[in-house]
């Protein structure tokens, strides 16, 4: 039987419809779920997607951290299920305390909606787990708060416990150390501001995304290892090089 | 009684702040060269019943903290002053 993800639908999400395509193309069933609602028991996986999750209104995701749903989206990562937020939805994690830091406004305040090139930096994570390490992704971004910020001992403690899953080759809003995306301590919950839903047909410039979304229907079926590199090799290897700055 | 309530939300100094040096730099460009060290905040007012000034603010604190800052990248000051001895 496919895995089941739950796609969270906050009022102003509008990425709903293209993860739901995505995935239901690599062969995954979808099920919506309202923010209302409070359950998410039936399920293997579940994204919060991109969009304005309540109008974005007092900051992204500062709203949408105390809709109903999310009390079951962290017992749901509590339990070691895979979480994934994308853009608008790693905002909304960040805000909920799921995963460390906060996204600030775009250096230069621009909106960036430009085609990006990220680097796999970790295998460790329901996100990554099927890619090559030091793969690179050909992966757009949209947004106009993706700067990824914390404190000093946060980036640290990130860096040493390989938990940036995904860095910019060439960083596009100011993030620090080049962080697209990021991961938990249990590796279950990453939140990246890239859309892998965006980058799954070569007609419209990439489909680099599929990997990403089969790591995360493999995680669903079968939760990470702890410690070890799931499937790292079975991709191009090449040697990761850890930027610290 | 109830007092009226104002949070000063502002970026921890350290993170940076596009949008007070974009303002900046704006000023700058109007002559309003002898202006530095811009930071754009956002403040706000509301009304809050309590039984004195000391319980209205630390229950502004404690919205401020859960809901208009987010700790890891903003601080607040709250504010407090009487408006009426009866609480409506």
């Amino acid at each position: 039987m496919p895995p089941t993800v739950g796609v969270v639908v906050f009022p102003g999400t509008n990425c709903e419809y293209d993860v739901t395509v995505a995935l239901k193309s690599i062969g995954a069933d979808v099920e919506l779920v309202w923010h209302g609602d409070c359950d998410l028991d039936a399920l293997d996986a579940v994204v919060l997607p991109g969009g304005f999750a309540h109008g974005d209104y007092l900051r992204p995701g500062a709203i949408a951290r105390f809709s109903p749903i999310m009390d079951a989206v962290r017992e749901f990562a509590d339990r070691g299920s895979p979480v994934v937020g994308i853009c608008n939805g790693f905002q909304v994690l960040t805000e909920a305390g799921l995963l460390p830091g906060a996204l600030q406004k775009n250096k230069r305040l621009k909106f960036v909606c430009a085609p990006t090139t990220v680097k796999v930096c970790s295998t460790d994570s329901v996100l990554t787990c099927a890619a090559g390490s030091g793969r690179e992704l050909a992966i757009p971004v949209n947004h106009f708060s993706g700067s990824y910020v914390c404190d000093g001992a946060t980036l640290k403690e990130l860096q040493s416990e390989d938990r940036v899953v995904l860095r910019y080759v060439e960083n596009p809003n100011g993030s620090i150390d080049d962080i697209a995306g990021v991961c938990n301590e249990t590796r279950n919950v990453v939140g990246l501001m890239p859309h892998p839903e965006r980058a799954m047909s070569a007609l419209l410039g990439s489909c680099d995304g599929e990997v990403l979304f089969r790591s995360l229907l493999d995680a669903a079926v079968q939760p990470l290892k702890r410690g070890t590199p799931a499937r790292a090799s079975t991709d191009a290897l090449t040697p990761m090089s850890r930027q610290v700055l | 009684m109830r007092f009226e309530a104002t949070v000063d939300v502002q970026l921890k100094p350290g993170i940076a702040d596009p949008e007070g040096a974009t303002i900046e730099r704006a000023l700058e460009a109007l002559g309003f060269d002898d202006v530095a060290r811009v930071r754009a905040g956002r403040s706000f007012h509301f009304e809050v019943d309590a039984d004195d000034a000391g319980a209205a603010r630390s229950r502004t604190e404690e919205l401020a903290n859960r809901l208009l800052a987010n700790p890891v990248i903003e601080e607040s000051t709250v504010e407090v002053t009487l408006l009426s001895e009866v609480t409506r």
